[in-house]
């Protein structure tokens, strides 16, 4: 066996450098990347004086942090072959009871377990409830959201609660001040994203998941248990969507009945937007969050560049599709 | 005396009163290739299934290295050693080759996190111990892109790297053109050569008797013929048996006029 011994020249070929890898294994998130920069250039051409300034830009440092915990997680579950339209109710039933418990006097810090863990077991509710009954996510998860925010509003009667307290408290100090200008909320969210990169692309876990979206029939013959990767996805989501809650209660002072809703469609945008496809198997948690920078921007971006309320709708459609676009073309499809 | 790696006695499958399987008495020693021939609704998807435990048998026993087991099922299958490669769906595409060979049981620290280099070069070993090197792809190259072949390399490797003593190889040279065939048959050869065994199953003869030592026919559920290689020098005496089974009196007694089936009422 001479084969075992030259490992070096006969292995080596162009894809094999490092470089050339990193920019195929990272296509779609480095396509995002691009238009993220054309996007953010043109806006600056059209108003600089605007995006130029700071000001701008911590705006969208306070509100980023909310959809890159719910964007992140989705990019699993959509990976994992599902969908879930379920978390604007389970962030606002994760940030209600942690509201209610800091009402109640309970130190933040336990009040944000008590979110955190109500957003797992939602997740594991609405998981198990798609997983076992064979149910279709797109359809069962979007009852699951009604239901959920339904009872909300049955039990709170759509009653807001205002925390003007939180403001004293350690945890408001530690998650949601601001350090040097920037608020700290985004040090926070971006730890998450850099956690659930390594989680989806160097972790068993992320492995499965692919696994799982790319070929069940596959993954269930390996002995991976189909079921329980698929449900872990949406528990992940509970728990990215209970952050969300929880920080979007701290930037306001106040828990709404209504928290999360506006997050449904731009969350589910900058993960398709980030690069990646709907049909599962395959994603990028980078990209996802590039995905969510976009759609934060765009709305400032296209008000600030002179534009009217009215131009809102087409541009993000717009931008939403020229990317889309763009991905289709950069990244084959195989079966 | 070879090692009697996988043996059936007399396994039956039915379906109500339907019978896929009637009987069947076949064996697997360690370090051959065996053959199973079969035209559609012969039974070699059922006995697939049976030897992978997706299926039960309804009667007749498995024994594994001359041991009985009882409650045949998907663990009691990898447990003694077979790994089963489904035709198409074995792979998952569109993750790369490591990703595939070590789905399931991946190389990952004590937290759970991927050894990725260890992982990379346990696959160019595996890759090379079954000839399967190539200088257009790396252990990281996309499923996908590979050929027809190639991808029966990637599951036989992901086969070997679990352990598997017998590989069931489903009709893996189908819609392969010849010289994917042939990246099968070296596969192939390099398992046997190591030692392993190969229940290569496929409705090509040709392709069959090329690459098996051993050949079982298998015809409306029940082993028609059992052959070795030295009985069945060559492909044409196999497929002029296989006539012979399919219609028993010999192609020239067939009448046409005769009627074949006669409904009254």
């Amino acid at each position: 066996m001479t084969a075992t011994t030259e490992t070096g020249a006969e292995q080596r070929h162009p894809n094999a450098s490092p470089f050339r890898r990193f920019l195929i294994n990272n296509r779609a998130a480095l396509g995002t990347l691009a238009v993220f920069v054309v996007m953010m250039a043109i806006f600056v051409v059209a108003n600089p004086r605007v995006f130029l300034a700071w000001p701008l830009y911590s705006s969208v440092l306070v509100t980023l942090p909310v959809a890159l915990f719910l964007v992140v997680p989705l990019v699993f579950v959509v990976t994992v072959g599902e969908i879930d339209l379920s978390f604007p109710a389970t962030m606002g039933f994760s940030a209600w009871i942690f509201a209610l418990l800091v009402q109640a006097g309970i130190d933040p810090f336990i009040a944000i377990i008590g979110g955190v863990v109500t957003g797992v077991v939602l997740g594991a509710g609405v998981g198990a409830i798609v997983v076992y009954a064979g149910l279709s996510s797109l359809i069962a998860t979007l009852g699951m959201n009604y239901m959920l925010r339904g009872l909300i509003m049955i039990i709170t009667e759509g009653k807001s609660i205002a925390l003007l307290g939180l403001r004293d408290s350690t945890a408001y100090q530690i998650f949601s001040s601001s350090l040097a200008g920037i608020p700290v909320q985004i040090f926070w969210a971006l730890a998450f994203v850099v956690f659930s990169a390594f989680l989806y692309n160097r972790h068993r876990f992320g492995a499965r998941v692919h696994a799982v979206g790319d070929n069940p029939d596959s993954a269930a013959q390996m002995g991976i248990d189909v079921r329980r990767i698929r449900i872990a996805t949406f528990m992940y989501m509970g728990l990215g969507a209970a952050f969300a809650g929880v920080f979007s209660v701290m930037i306001n002072f106040t828990w709404w009945p209504t928290t999360g809703d506006g997050y449904l469609l731009p969350a589910l945008a900058s993960v398709f937007v980030g690069g990646t496809p709907a049909w599962g198997g395959i994603g990028t948690v980078a990209g996802g969050a590039i995905g969510a920078l976009i759609i934060s921007f765009i709305q400032s971006g296209i008000i600030s560049a002179g534009l009217t309320g009215f131009y809102l709708q087409f541009f993000n459609g717009l931008i939403i599709v020229l990317a889309l676009l763009g991905h289709r073309w950069n990244q084959a499809r195989y079966r | 005396m070879a090692e009697r790696l996988i043996e059936l006695r007399e396994v039956t499958k039915s379906y109500g009163r339907v019978f896929a399987l009637g009987g069947v008495n076949l064996h697997v020693d360690r370090g051959e290739v065996v053959g199973l021939i079969g035209d559609n609704g012969a039974g070699k998807s059922t006995l697939i299934k049976i030897l992978a435990g997706v299926v039960k048998p309804t009667s007749g026993d498995i024994l594994v290295r001359g041991q009985k087991v009882h409650n045949w099922n998907g663990a009691r299958s990898r447990d003694a050693g077979i790994e089963t490669v489904f035709q198409d769906r074995a792979l998952a595409v569109q993750q790369t080759i490591v990703r595939n060979i070590f789905m399931g049981r991946e190389i990952a620290g004590g937290l759970g996190f991927l050894r990725v280099r260890k992982e990379h070069s346990e696959a160019e070993r595996l890759m090379r111990e079954i000839g399967f090197t190539s200088k257009v792809f790396t252990p990281d190259s996309i499923v996908g892109q590979l050929s027809g072949g190639e991808r029966q390399g990637v599951a036989i490797a992901r086969a070997i790297y679990n352990k598997a003593d017998l590989i069931v190889l489903d009709e893996p040279t189908t819609a392969l053109s010849l010289t994917e065939t042939e990246k099968v048959f070296r596969f192939v050869r390099a398992v046997r050569a190591s030692g392993r065994s190969i229940l290569f199953i496929g409705h090509n003869i040709h392709h069959v008797h090329d690459i098996a030592d051993r050949f079982v026919v298998l015809d409306r559920g029940r082993v028609a013929l059992k052959a070795d290689k030295a009985e069945m020098e060559t492909a044409e005496k196999l497929i002029a048996f296989m006539e012979h089974v399919a219609h028993p009196k010999g192609i020239s007694s067939f009448d046409p006029s005769a009627a074949v089936l006669e409904v009254r009422q």
